[in-house]
Parts: C-alpha cells; structure tokens; sequence
C-alpha cells in the first residue's frame, strides 16, 4: 500500500468533512437518555443525548466530547443515521455498523441515501483493526444511552 | 555535529537490526517508538536461535551434560545483569517476566508482609501504570496510604515536593528514572538519599532509563532497581529485579511452585535460597541469555556514546518540531531523555500516528499507561516520538515531513 492509498482509505473526504464540521454535536436541552463513556485505548470521552418521543422514535440526537477524526466522523454519521428511527430500528443499525466494522458485512441500510453513503464511507475501518475501538464509541455510547433514561 | 564526530558509525549500527531493512507501505521504516519496545540486533536474535539449536534443556533438573550447559548459561546471564547494574552479589538479581511482575512482586511480598496498615508508599505524578496499580492494590488489601509527588508545570518532580511528603511513616517511595510519557530525567540519587533519611526503602522503576543511563546500583544505593529486557534491546518476556539481599532474604517467596524450595512436603515446604525463592517454575531460560546478548551488545557500543548519540536527536527533533506553528511539545524538563511527547492544534494523537504511518513513520498515541501524567497536563492523549540508538537525523527529517502531510490532510 502506497501512503496515498493508505490514507485515501481511512480518511476520504466525506469522513474528513463530517470530522471538520460534525453533526449534532451539541448540547441538547431537554434530552430523555444519556450516556457517557472512554475509549480505553486513547481515553477519548464521548457523551450521546436523545430525545425519544412517545412513539418510541429518537426525535432529537447530540454529542460532545473532542475525538479523533474517526470517532468524531461516526458519531456525526450516526446522529444522521438514527435521527427519526425506532430503538429496535436504532439497535439493529448498530449491529449492523459493527459486523460492518469488525466482520466487513456489507453496510447497514439507513433508508436515506445520504446516511447509506456515509456509514460505507466508514467501512474501510475494517483494514485498520487498531482504530476499530474509535469507530464504535459512539455506537456503544448510543446503545448505553438506549438503555439509560434520565431520572 | 554527525554520528562519526561522535565516534559512533550509524550506519554500522543499523546494519546490526534486521528489522530497520524491512519497508512499511513502500517506505523505509521509521521507527520512533523505542520507548515502547526497542527493536533486537542480531546479536540478539541469534543468542536466541543458538541457545535453543545447541545448549537448550532445562535448568537445575538435569545431571546430564545438556543441563548442565544450560544452567550455566542462564546462571551467566545472571552475572552479567549483576555486572550492568554494578550490584554485589548474583543472588541480588532475580529474573522476572517484566519490570511490571518485578513491581508486582516487591508489592506482593515486600508490601504484604512488611507493611502495616497506615503506612506510606510515595510515587510521583509521572509514574507508569505498573507502578501505580500494584501500590493500590496493596493500599486495598493492607490499609497502607499511597501518597503522589505532584509535577509541575514542565513536567518534573521538584524535590521539595516529593521531600516534603516523606514522613515518619513513610516506608517505601517508588518512582521511575525517566518519565515514559515525557522523558523526565528524575533526580533519582537525591530523592534516595532524601527517602534514606526518613527511613523509608527505595524502589527505582529503570523501564525507562536503563536504555539511556544504565545504573550503578552501589552508587544509587536503592533498596530495589527494576527493568524490562525488551527495551534494552533484548527480547519479550524477561525482567529484572535487583534487591539488597538483606531486604530480599526478609522478604517472603511470591509464587509457590517448582525451583523455589529447599523441601516439600504435605505439611510443610522450606524455602530455596536467593535467588531461586524468587523464581518459581521454569523460568524464561533462552529470553535470560538474550539478555546478556543485548547487554554486551549496549556495553560494546557504549553507554557514554549512546547517550551522546540520542543527545544529539533529542536537540535536533526538539528544534525541528519546535518550528511546526501547530505543534505544541508537552513537558519541558531541564533534563530529557530522548522522549517527545506533543500535541496538534485540532489534529488528535490518534490520526497524527495515522497519516505518519503512511509514511512509514512509527510513533505512539495515547495515554502512554500514564493517565494522571495525561490529566496533569489536561490531555487525553498526545503524541510521542521515543529515539533509540539507531535512529538518524534523516529519520527526524522523515518524521517532520510526514507532520507536514499530517497539516495537509487533516487540518483545512
């Protein structure tokens, strides 16, 4: 692998945008689940708000915490992944992400062009097996804060 | 000032390291993690082939000849860590699998039988985890108190401040030579000779230093001195704990098992003498001989002109990356060793080792298993670059070249 390829793999424009100016992060007033958590191989601190309505949908979704561009690109992608969806619809994307992620199954289907894209832009993850931890923080963090209700 | 000036053929050296050959992604290899793990010269590598090809069997069992070769390899390998260390006695030098178990067992049995609840254990702020971890373990089983020297703002451990936290119950201070995540020299024979006049023992963690410094042992006059072979050059899986024999004939065995006794039976077992009450089962025999490889390798080449040698990178990378606006170099002691810890303005640690690694170019991300050290200075992580004896200036300029490449891609 030449160091062009090397890193045209890992940070492709679309990754390198999402780092530069991530969705949702912010602060989200009013969430109704949280979750904070570390990535033990660097210590990069991460924390995922929701808004879930009474349909069960996540209507409103936010991070913070400073990442590396990895970790900072999925946790923008997921914000747009799984904005709208059901928990059972949210859990099964996460799944899907890491078999993408860990196993190269093919990429989760979001049901919308511009969250399909940016999850498999996120798969060439798979040839760097040291970064797979920052891919997934958010993901894990997400699914901490499905569980997590705030009170 | 080049390598020759100095008395010391680079090229001759790196010719000994078979690794240093081999591309990465197209690329020459620039490795710049010695810190971690130091890279094997030949003469390692094949102390270790030749080991196992001719004189391999194990130790203190056989009465055949074999054995015998054996035994006295490893027991040479024992003499010759006494002699790098300047210790007196063989038996005050006990292999382990790592400075971590050697740490490990200073706690476990130095700590559990020797200390009583209330009683101190200093370390400064720039430990290493393996030297942190065992101390609260212990805190946890004994009810003794761990007390830290904090750092100040150049990443040193000022005297005053590690002084003045020794006390009438202090008992041990524990704390590393040079920093791994800073590369801090500590005044080591001064905060002995302070931790000696408050009647406390004295534990140096040399995971760092021994590769840069060496150590006289006598002249440090520690109580405990503790290093890992693979970052002298030699391989995985073998340490070194120097004690005083008195402290070490006090101190209970740490494992059971074979090697380490004098008798067995149901009722009762009896201890071997120094220093196989120490080393319970069969130990890591060929990694000890490698180990003499990798200190008659350091010593032909000599400390005083490795020193210089990493000096000189030190100065070289220090100036260099001080011209990079983005980059901010993290601990600023007086006195270094070729460690370099630094961080980028809105570039994490984690993708500068990213795009650098594209280029050949290997250096370490993270917390460096220094977490407070990372808190101290209000960093996740940083950047680190850590010069071994067969790195260039070439290499530095490599390195800047691939930061350069690190700007292009990730900061717009």
């Amino acid at each position: 692998m030449t160091a062009q390829s090397a890193l045209a793999g890992l940070y492709p424009a679309a990754i390198l945008e999402h780092s530069r100016r991530p969705r949702n992060r912010r602060v989200l007033p009013g969430w109704t689940h949280s979750a904070h958590s570390e990535n033990p191989a660097c210590g990069d601190e991460i924390a995922v708000f929701l808004s879930i309505d009474a349909r069960g949908a996540i209507a409103d979704i936010a991070f913070t915490g400073q990442c590396c561009a990895i970790a900072t690109a999925s946790a923008s992608v997921m914000t747009e992944a799984v904005l709208g969806k059901t928990l059972d619809q949210s859990k099964t994307l996460a799944a899907q992400f890491q078999a993408m992620v860990t196993d190269a199954a093919p990429p989760p289907h979001t049901g919308s062009e511009s969250g399909l894209d940016s999850l498999s832009t996120l798969s060439a993850i798979r040839d760097y097996p040291a970064r797979e931890t920052c891919a997934l923080l958010a993901w894990n963090t997400l699914l901490l804060a499905l569980a997590n209700p705030r009170g | 000032m080049q390598a020759a000036a100095l008395g010391y053929d680079i090229d001759d050296v790196r010719a000994d390291f078979p690794i240093l050959h081999r591309p990465v992604h197209g690329r020459p290899l620039v490795y710049l993690d010695t810190a971690a793990s130091a890279q094997k010269p030949a003469a390692v590598i094949e102390a270790e082939r030749a080991f196992y090809s001719e004189d391999y069997a194990n130790i203190h069992r056989g009465l055949y000849s074999l054995s015998q070769r054996a035994t006295a390899c490893y027991d040479a390998a024992r003499a010759e860590v006494r002699a790098f260390l300047s210790a007196r006695h063989d038996r005050e030098i006990i292999f382990t699998r790592s400075a971590t178990e050697a740490i490990n067992l200073v706690a476990s049995t130095f700590g559990e039988a020797l200390l009583k609840p209330g009683d101190e254990v200093l370390i400064t702020g720039l430990e290493h985890h393996s030297n942190i971890v065992p101390w609260q373990f212990l805190r946890d089983k004994k009810g003794i108190v761990l007390k830290v020297a904090p750092l100040n703002d150049r990443g040193e451990v000022p005297l005053d401040a590690f002084t003045a936290l020794l006390g009438p119950r202090t008992r041990l201070a524990a704390f590393t030579q040079v920093s791994n995540a800073l590369g801090t020299v500590l005044p080591v024979a001064a905060m002995t000779h302070a931790a000696h006049a408050a009647g406390a023992r004295v534990l140096i963690d040399g995971s760092q230093s021994i590769v840069h410094l060496g150590a006289d042992v006598q002249a440090l006059d520690c109580d405990f001195f503790v290093f890992s072979g693979h970052k002298l050059y030699g391989p995985t899986g073998i340490g070194v704990l120097y004690g005083k024999e008195a402290l070490l004939d006090a101190m209970p065995p740490y494992q059971g098992g074979g090697d380490m006794i004098a008798n067995v039976t149901f009722e009762r077992s009896t201890f071997a003498p120094l220093p196989s009450k120490f080393e319970a089962g069969t130990p890591a025999i060929a990694q000890a001989v490698a180990l003499g490889a990798a200190i008659d390798y350091v010593t032909q080449l000599g400390l005083d002109r490795i020193r210089a040698w990493e000096s000189r990178l030190l100065a070289y990378a220090t100036s260099r990356l001080s011209t990079i606006q983005s980059l901010s170099i993290v601990g600023a002691a007086a006195e270094k060793a070729s460690v370099i810890s630094f961080v980028m303005d809105g570039v994490h640690p984690h993708d500068i080792a990213h795009v650098l690694d594209s280029r050949g170019v290997c250096i370490r991300a993270g917390h460096h298993c220094a977490q407070p050290v990372m808190a101290r200075f209000g960093l996740p992580a940083t950047a680190r670059v850590s010069f071994g004896l067969y790195n260039t200036l070439a290499e530095v300029d490599a390195l800047i070249e691939a930061l350069q490449l690190v700007e292009e891609t990730l900061l717009q």
